[in-house]
């Protein structure tokens, strides 16, 4: 089957024993695709093919409607996440001070677009609704580490930090 | 228990659960709809049949609202009408409107509601993203630009067929209907059975179009071209000439053919009669030696791709016997090629049938025993009938035409092969006067006939008990073969058909609108006239069939003798499921 996102699967015997073990714990509950797939996300950062198709089988419900049900909720995602995984905020605050401008030279510093990964699997970009932190804006993430108060200019300077 | 309700004033009693649009339809109060299929489809997606109810905060779809005692239902006010007025404008405000060129030109749901419900005009601009076709499988073209997502494919493709290979997927303006990460049908399990396209209303589901393909070999002077048709055809094809349902058309489709310049027409039906004679002789070697049993009819393909991917425990069970058109092929690259002293390389097969998996089935590699594929194009009940309007023939004004020879005298026993439980009885017909040594007089199956998904019986033929089950739509095949798997039922012989009711209501068939389906039972009233083919013809029983007998004697030999095993028999392979 063609797949759209080109990082290869790398999950791991360990990753796939403990989302066998979720499957097995909802396995004969009505409405488990919802929760199995919530738990996968943790389990893996995203919903590749692969991941679907584990979740499918060992629930036994088509691959066409766990893919729909992935596709309809917009906190599923099928893109992974790169090691470090970028947020801008979007929301209205942020986006008024600028954040528009910040995740646009983010996007052509690392050339990788909003919603995808880079093809090392380094960085993957997300564009954010507002984070509460309105107080900082405009603000991003990068994993656990919260930059407010950014001018564009800052950009380089903390990519450089994690592109070493 | 009875209810009492108003619509539009009038008193109407229907039973208890009935919904509003069942109620108003009994008294010929018409409410349009898109989305709803009976039994399919009942979702209340598209609120085109939205109606008021007095004391009800807003307008509500009727076709998944019950009736409730003294009920007052209004289905022609000036709201109702504004309402559904609207939501068909916002529709076609982002369907490709380009109707002149769709193949569902004039037997479409869509187009005919513009016109019923006078919209002259499309104020809205929709947002128009564009998708490619899909049009990489041999059988099904997907085309999501003219898609209203109406859901009825996804229902009968997960619900009935429980094939499951396409779904609603992303959402708001970006939802479509597709399968999963956007690959081509042709890359999933899709058994190509067509179930979607005939459940489609409008045209973002079609066959592929071999026509191009027959036309072009007829012009080829180089070319050998035959036809052979399918059972199911003859009952059906008259639809697409405005014929009731249930015409048998058999001899007007001949008289076509022959003005189409097709250089012999010959009927699938005797090639069916070759089916029995080897499947019934496989039946009584299995019977008899001890071998696999329950044997499982393999004429469907859409039956025989399912069961290659979910059921490959049974893939021993299926007959190795081909399916009639593909025997017909064989045959007429071999025997006829040798009798006409023509180059079997220059003979073309087309086989007309009321299937889109037989278009498939005839790529399939194996199938090609004489060294050549058994068949070289397949063409839907659809196709021939725009094959003739293109043509310049007036069908309806033609007079019957004969079948060639010598594949133009068949049995009843071919005949019935087109309605569910056919094969079955016609298997019947012949392996009970096989163990018998008798003619049995006794020969209509009533147990086997009939449209519903699943049926059993008991048999006792010449001391031995004979237990058999027919299943017609993959549902109801699943639901069967999970009960012998599981240990729960036994049989010695089962019929399967891919599609619910049988050929007769298969993928390639012409198109019933939604609003027909609820007032005929479209395939009791093609199967019936199936039965009424079968009771007029001479020789009832496939081994009664002189043409088949002949055959044997001065080539084949043996029924699952040498020959016929080379020719006549093929074999299957497992395939994924994902």
């Amino acid at each position: 089957m063609a797949v759209k996102n080109t990082i290869p699967f790398r999950g791991t015997p360990q990753q796939e024993q403990e989302l066998q073990d979720v499957i097995a714990r909802y396995k004969d509950c009505a409405g488990a695709t919802i929760p199995v797939l919530h738990e996968a996300q943790r389990i893996y950062g995203y919903l590749p093919i692969e991941v679907q198709k584990m979740v499918s089988e060992g629930l036994n419900v088509p691959l066409a409607e766990i893919y729909g049900v992935v596709t309809f909720y917009t906190q599923f995602t099928t893109e992974p996440k790169g090691a470090y995984h970028i947020a801008v905020c979007l929301g209205t605050a942020c986006y008024v001070k600028g954040s528009g401008d910040i995740i646009d030279r983010i996007k052509t510093r690392l050339g990788v677009d909003v919603g995808s990964c880079s093809n090392d699997g380094k960085f993957s970009l997300e564009a954010t609704r507002c984070i509460g932190a309105c107080g900082l804006a405009p603000v991003l993430t990068v994993n656990e580490d919260v930059y407010g108060r950014l001018v564009l200019d800052d950009i380089d300077g903390i990519l450089d930090k994690y592109l070493k | 228990m009875a209810v009492n309700l108003k619509i539009n004033n009038m008193d109407v009693t229907v039973p208890e659960g009935t919904t509003i649009l069942e109620a108003a339809r009994s008294i010929n109060v018409d409410i349009p709809t898109l989305c709803y299929l009976k039994e399919i489809n009942e979702i209340g997606s598209c609120r085109m049949c939205v109606v008021e109810i007095k004391g009800a905060r807003a307008l509500q779809a009727s076709c998944v609202y019950p009736v409730a005692e003294g009920m007052e239902v209004f289905t022609n006010t000036k709201a109702v009408r504004d309402s559904r007025k609207v939501t068909l404008e916002l529709i076609l405000s982002n369907h490709d409107r380009k109707c002149l060129t769709c193949v569902r030109n004039q037997n479409c749901e869509l187009q005919k509601m513009s016109t019923d419900l006078g919209v002259d005009d499309i104020r809205f601009l929709g947002e128009n993203p564009y998708y490619d076709v899909d049009n990489l499988s041999p059988s099904i073209v997907r085309d999501p630009n003219k898609c209203i997502l109406c859901r009825r494919c996804v229902s009968v493709c997960k619900n009935v067929q429980t094939v499951s290979v396409i779904d609603a997927v992303e959402r708001g303006i970006n939802t479509i209907v597709g399968s999963p990460f956007g690959v081509s049908l042709s890359e999933t399990p899709c058994v190509n059975c067509g179930q979607c396209i005939v459940v489609c209303p409008v045209g973002a589901l079609r066959e592929k179009d071999d026509t191009d393909r027959v036309w072009e070999a007829i012009a080829d002077p180089a070319k050998h071209v035959i036809v052979q048709t399918a059972p199911a055809v003859r009952i059906a094809l008259g639809e697409e000439f405005g014929m009731p349902i249930g015409t048998r058309v058999t001899g007007k489709m001949v008289s076509a053919l022959k003005l189409m310049g097709f250089d012999g027409v010959f009927d699938t039906d005797t090639a069916a009669d070759f089916t029995i004679m080897e499947e019934g002789t496989e039946f009584l070697q299995r019977l008899e030696k001890g071998g696999k049993l329950p044997l499982i009819t393999s004429c469907s393909p859409g039956w025989v791709k399912f069961c290659e991917h979910n059921f490959p425990d049974f893939l021993d069970n299926l007959s190795s016997a081909k399916s009639p058109h593909e025997m017909f092929g064989a045959i007429t690259k071999s025997y006829y090629a040798e009798k006409q002293g023509i180059d079997p390389a220059s003979i073309y097969v087309v086989s007309v049938m009321p299937c889109t998996a037989k278009k498939f089935e005839a790529a399939r590699e194996e199938l090609s025993g004489t060294g050549y594929p058994d068949v070289d194009a397949v063409i839907t009940t659809r196709e021939l009938g725009r094959m003739i309007k293109q043509s310049g023939i007036e069908f309806t004004k033609l007079e019957d035409g004969q079948f060639d020879t010598p594949f133009g005298a068949a049995s009843g026993a071919g005949v019935i092969f087109g309605a569910t439980g056919g094969v079955m009885e016609a298997a019947l017909r012949t392996v009970a006067d096989i163990l018998t040594g008798q003619d049995l007089q006794a020969i209509d199956y009533e147990a086997v006939r009939g449209i519903e998904g699943i049926k059993e019986a008991t048999l006792e033929i010449a001391g031995k008990k004979v237990r058999v089950a027919v299943a017609s739509g993959l549902g109801n095949a699943r639901k069967l073969l999970e009960s012998i798997r599981s240990g729960e039922k036994e049989y010695e012989f089962i019929e399967i058909m891919g599609c619910p009711g049988g050929c007769v209501a298969g993928g390639g068939q012409p198109i019933v609108d939604a609003k027909t389906q609820m007032e005929i039972n479209v395939r009791a009233a093609r199967a019936s006239a199936i039965y009424a083919e079968d009771k007029a013809m001479t020789f009832r029983k496939s081994h009664k069939n002189p043409i088949v007998s002949k055959i044997y004697q001065e080539y084949l030999g043996e029924p699952c003798g040498h020959l016929s095993h080379k020719l006549l028999h093929t074999h299957y392979m497992q395939r994924a499921n994902y």
